[in-house]
């Protein structure tokens, strides 16, 4: 128990909260951008999955790492496209339509890399983001190895949610957004388009899932294998809910989640006799708990998952 | 002097269906104009196509002498064309600010002016007399003030031309008349408006010119002031209006008592010691604005809501607990207020829809097995017996028009004789010969002995109909009157409110 | 250009969409498999050998469709009273593992032993899915989330009984349970083949679904409730009851394909036996529209890609990931034809 506590007061776990947050946040900014505009959007688990095959793939073929992170987005937002189109004009099930692009974006990232990769052993590595040493900052004891140490896209991250809550609240593109989740009739009504509004959103939200993805191989692990993402889109798709669709509750949300997981990781070594699977699951079983506390309380956009249909109520 | 607009053989066609064809009409400055017509007579749509909502296959529209760009609702609010919907445009879970503002500025814009914004609704709302507070949450507002903001929506773009889609659907008399003193006072202020309404006592009343639609087609143009409510009647149905007559019979035993009944949802008390009682053979009439209970007593009647606190006995019997299918084993038959949402599952055949709230009873059912053969020979009768048109027993259901299904749903309560016959807005969006069927058809059940709650929200039909009349508002009955004492006067005053202190029914 | 609701749907609409559909994936993938410097038409012919071209081949292809066939059944029932299971491939895991423990120390004689264990398996992955139906309904907890979490929650929980209380001592390399009685296993159906009678009990409960679907109260209760839940609770339908008997429905049946899969073929359970069954099992729900009938086609068809891409890619080198991309690109395309059969396109 005492070691238990004890790791609490280690910077590397807090230092690890930040690092493993990463991808999260990324994912959960995207998500709830799309379902701010109305658009639930599945997909997610395979654009991680796509954002991390491209970013890490783009690297290995010569790219510097940022470009690494450009083309992860332009993936991730093609895939997002492929979404848009089926759930927005025309209308389908966007349960089934996320699920689809999620199976396909993952066969085919799974398919491309074992097309132009030769897999040995082990599976090839690049050279990864490597942590910052932000000069005097990193040397103010606790916060600097935890705040001033992380790599760039985690700062990257941080920033977003700060643009994403500035956007959606004080712009007019934001309020448009907004709106469109609503009720896009209003939106209509107003002059505005938001069939366009809908799709922007899920194409954006979608790039930025998949920076939260290439995080995973650029940044985090220096490879890309199969199954790597683990089923965390899906938490991010928990956490939008559990964030009440706010960037700034999507953060903590994040850093949370994080927390428990690299709690756990750490708690594996300090207790003995019990199964690790029983550590792993920690998270999966954290994400439903949360749900159940906060869905009756939930603020949901109005028109989340109500296609709009000029003429039709 | 020249028009403000010129709507020049618009025509618009869904499929086979021709909702507009070849319409023109025109809108001088400061004109009131009335579009009057039924239900399905093009008018809502003609409006869409106008504020570019649509596109119309043929015709122009011009607005201040320039040619609109068609199905751009952005090229007519830019023109000074402004719509308030029927069915609001608003997000509730936003404030009056945010809805209003949306749209006015570029998406482009890194930050938005609501201080300004702020300031110019303000000094709008003074202008007009439409008082609103900009951070109230919409989801709060009472229907009139939503409305409000509907309004204030289009003046805060600058709207010179204003159309209103049956804007006194949700209001109450009062309230009403507000509205149209407000928009006498807007074409002081040099708007010009056109509004939607099958009303005819409310387009006799507000407007200058009357032009009516009928069938898509433009069949008249009259000046309020030459023309009557007897006249605009017969040339909005194209023929004498015959709806049938109640004639006064003798009443039977109470049938349905409710004492002091008590009903709550979200949160809510919908019902508040609501107390009635309705007779064989007597039919009892709920009129009231919609927002004030009904859909709660609906559901009540309809076995679908338990009450807190009260009683309700069918014959003696304690129905509260029964449930929908325990309710129509006790002999209550239901017609809901929305045919297509509650009333028949669209997809599923006329035959299925027929016997699906009886399913589980041995005529219909046998050991977990559906009866198909008995079930379509009863659907086959009922279609024969209520003439009901375009079905046959295997015919998906939503291939019906709107007056077939509500006589699908009205024969299925009726071949069951039902002591309590529950008839929820049971006309509404249907044509005058639809409404002249349903009305037969109830009042030959008051003929045979049921006893019926009417709930709705023309006071033409429930005047008609009803034996006694009570007005709910806010959860409460008003004392009943005789039909005989029930004139629109009387009427307006109850269904606002104003009843003596302490005399709601108990 | 507008979309326009039909009438009616013409049967041969029905038939032919997932045809033009399985075409149109098949043609994309087309592309990636010539990017892999093979010509798409070689590829397909060995993939159509692969899955056909033996009696061995093809009764690993039916044997490969017998799981399919009930998680997908799993999915259309489920999905047609808008029950989002995802979490076919957890309560899939749930079936085996239960039907593996139990497995090795019943003492009961082959025939009620079998049943006992089908049943049981069954009872798992109901249980599994009443869960997150259950968050629903008390607490309006979305069920897709909740389902596909549960997915991870079961494979680790396999993972920790297999390593743990139910290991097999004496197994090499992978870890594994202890297997089943060899009385409890199912007979083959041809001789010296994977192919056992579980494929006949799996199309005997695609026409139990059928029959239930469309014939008895439940079944018609179940679609009314899917096609207009406003109209079902008007006419006395309860809705929380009939999503918790679709749950126990929907998870039975996946349940029951782990059960099978253990029974018929693995005889142990692993972390390793489905190669995403579950998730599978939607996109041959979707194939079928939903149709009991058209889920034994679609899961034989799915079936055929995944057997037939194995050979395939032994055969000219394109990495076997084709055969999942195909898959889900049918599901993509299945989507957008099922849209045509509703809709008709108007100027």
């Amino acid at each position: 128990m005492i070691e238990a506590l004890d790791l609490l007061g280690n910077t590397s776990l807090w230092a690890a909260v930040l690092r493993i947050a990463t991808p999260l946040i990324f994912g959960v900014l995207g998500a709830l951008l799309c379902e701010r505009a109305g658009v639930l959007n599945l997909g997610i688990e395979g654009i991680m999955t796509m954002g991390a095959m491209t970013g890490w793939l783009t690297v290995y073929m010569g790219g510097d790492l940022w470009t690494g992170l450009v083309v992860a987005a332009l993936s991730g937002a093609l895939m997002g496209l492929l979404h848009a189109m089926l759930t927005v004009p025309l209308g389908l099930s966007q349960h089934v339509s996320g699920l689809g692009v999620t199976l396909f974006a993952s066969a085919l990232a799974y398919y491309l890399y074992r097309l132009i990769v030769e897999v040995g052993d082990l599976p090839p590595t690049i050279e990864p983001f490597r942590p910052l040493d932000v000069p005097f900052l990193s040397d103010i004891p606790v916060l600097g190895p935890v705040l001033f140490q992380q790599t760039m896209p985690t700062y990257l991250a941080l920033m977003s949610v700060a643009v994403m809550a500035y956007v959606l609240a004080r712009t007019p593109l934001g309020l448009a957004i907004r709106m469109t989740g609503e009720n896009p009739h209003a939106v209509d009504a107003q002059g505005l388009n938001p069939t366009a509004i809908r799709i922007g959103a899920v194409v954006a939200g979608s790039a930025l899932m998949a920076i939260g993805g290439a995080f995973l191989t650029t940044a985090a692990f220096n490879s890309f294998f199969p199954e790597m993402v683990q089923g965390r889109g899906w938490i991010c798709i928990a956490l939008v809910v559990f964030a009440s669709w706010r960037p700034g509750k999507a953060l903590i949300g994040a850093l949370l989640f994080a927390f428990f997981d690299a709690f756990q990781l750490r708690l594996q070594t300090v207790i003995e006799g019990v199964p690790y699977q029983l550590f792993l699951m920690a998270p999966y079983v954290m994400s439903i708990l949360a749900l159940v506390l906060v869905a009756r309380r939930a603020e949901v956009p109005e028109a989340l998952m109500t296609p709009f249909r000029r003429g039709e109520r | 002097m020249s028009p403000v607009l010129e709507l020049d053989g618009i025509t618009k066609r869904f499929g086979a269906l021709t909702a507009n064809d070849q319409v023109s009409l025109t809108l001088g400055q400061g004109e009131i104009l009335a579009l009057l017509g039924e239900n399905g007579a093009g008018k809502t749509t003609l409006m869409n196509i106008l504020f570019g909502h649509y596109a119309a296959d043929a015709g122009t529209v011009r607005v201040f002498g320039q040619e609109l760009p068609s199905g751009r609702p952005r090229a007519a609010i830019d023109a000074g064309v402004g719509m308030v919907h029927q069915h609001f445009t608003l997000a509730g879970n936003l404030t009056v600010l945010d809805n209003i503002m949306l749209g006015s500025e570029s998406l482009l814009r890194t930050t938005s002016s609501r201080k300004s914004a702020r300031k110019k609704l303000l000094q709008i709302a003074e202008r007009f007399g439409l008082p609103v507070s900009p951070d109230a949450k919409v989801s709060r507002l009472s229907v009139g003030e939503r409305q409000r903001v509907e309004i204030l929506k289009a003046l805060y773009r600058d709207a010179r031309i204003l159309i209103l889609d049956e804007p006194t659907a949700v209001l109450a008399r009062p309230e009403a008349q507000r509205l149209f003193e407000t928009l006498k006072e807007m074409t002081k202020e040099g708007l010009s408006l056109i509004f939607i309404s099958h009303k005819l006592h409310e387009v006799m009343a507000a407007s200058d010119r009357v032009s009516v639609l009928r069938g898509g087609r433009l069949v008249a143009e009259r000046k309020t002031a030459d023309t009557s409510a007897e006249e605009l009647a017969e040339l909005m149905v194209g023929r004498k209006v015959e709806r049938p007559v109640r004639k006064d019979h003798k009443i039977g035993a109470p049938v349905l008592v409710a004492k002091s009944v008590r009903v709550e949802a979200e949160g809510e008390v919908k019902l508040d010691d609501l107390s009635f009682t309705v007779a064989a053979g007597e039919i009892l009439g709920i009129v009231g604005v919609s927002g004030n209970g009904q859909a709660s007593l609906g559901a009540l009647l309809s076995g679908l809501a338990i009450p807190t606190a009260g009683t309700l006995t069918l014959e003696g019997q304690d129905v509260r607990r029964l449930g929908p299918r325990g309710v129509i084993r006790a002999g209550v038959g239901r017609i809901p207020e929305d045919r297509h949402s509650e009333g028949v599952v669209g997809e599923l055949a006329v035959w299925e829809n027929a016997v699906l709230e009886r399913l589980r009873t041995p005529a219909f059912s046998t050991r977990g097995f559906v009866r198909q053969a008995a079930s379509k020979a009863y659907a086959a009768g009922l279609i024969d017996q209520f003439d009901i048109r375009g079905a046959a027993p295997d015919t998906r259901t939503r291939l019906l028009a709107g007056g077939n299904m509500q006589k699908l749903i009205l024969g299925r309560c009726l071949s069951i004789s039902p002591k309590l016959l529950l008839a929820n807005q049971p006309t509404r969006g249907l044509d005058e010969g639809a409404i002249a069927a349903v009305h037969s058809a109830l009042l030959a059940a008051r003929g045979a002995g049921a006893a019926i709650v009417l709930i709705s929200e023309e006071l033409e039909e429930a005047v008609a109909l009803s034996d006694r009349i009570q007005a709910m508002v806010k959860g409460r009955l008003s004392h009943p009157i005789p039909a005989s004492a029930a004139d629109p006067q009387r009427l307006g005053l109850m269904m606002a409110g104003v009843w003596t202190e302490g005399e709601h029914a108990t | 250009m507008r979309l326009e609701r039909r009438a009616h749907v013409p049967l041969y609409l029905v038939i032919v969409a997932p045809v033009v559909a399985v075409t149109v994936a098949l043609i994309l993938a087309a592309g990636l498999i010539a990017a892999a410097g093979v010509n798409p038409l070689t590829a397909y012919a060995e993939m159509v050998q692969g899955a056909f071209g033996s009696r061995l081949s093809m009764t690993e292809t039916l044997t490969r469709a017998t799981p399919l066939i009930l998680t997908g059944l799993a999915a259309a029932i489920a999905f047609r009273a808008r029950l989002w299971n995802i979490g076919g491939e957890g309560q899939f895991f749930m079936g085996a593992l239960v039907t593996a423990w139990v497995g090795h120390s019943l003492g009961l004689p082959p025939v009620p032993g079998i049943a006992v264990l089908l049943v049981i398996g069954m009872a798992a992955g109901a249980v599994l899915l009443a869960g997150p139906a259950y968050l629903r309904l008390r607490f309006g907890v979305d069920e897709v989330v909740t389902t596909l979490l549960l997915n991870f929650i079961v494979i680790l929980f396999v993972g920790l009984m297999v390593e743990g209380p139910l290991r097999d001592p004496m197994a090499f390399g992978w870890p594994s349970s202890v297997p089943v009685d060899s009385d409890f296993r199912l007979p083959d159906l041809i001789a010296r083949t994977r192919l056992h009678i579980g494929f006949l009990i799996a199309i005997a409960a695609a026409g139990g679904v059928w029959l239930i679907l469309a014939r008895t109260v439940f079944g018609t209760e179940t679609r009314a409730v899917g096609l207009s839940p406003s109209a079902a609770s008007f006419a006395g339908i309860s809705l929380p009851k009939n999503l918790m008997a679709v749950a126990l429905f929907s998870g039975g049946m996946a349940g029951l394909a782990g059960s099978m899969e253990v029974l018929g073929v693995t005889a142990v359970v692993t972390t390793t036996m489905s190669p995403g069954f579950g998730y599978a099992g939607i996109v041959v729900a979707m194939l079928a529209a939903l149709h009991p009938a058209g889920v034994v086609a679609a899961a034989v068809f799915v079936a055929t890609v995944f057997v037939g891409a194995d050979a395939m890619s032994r055969a000219t080198g394109v990495p076997s990931f084709i055969a999942d991309v195909i898959v889900a690109l049918c599901l993509l395309t299945m989507l957008v034809a099922l849209l045509f059969t509703t809709y008709r396109v108007q100027r």
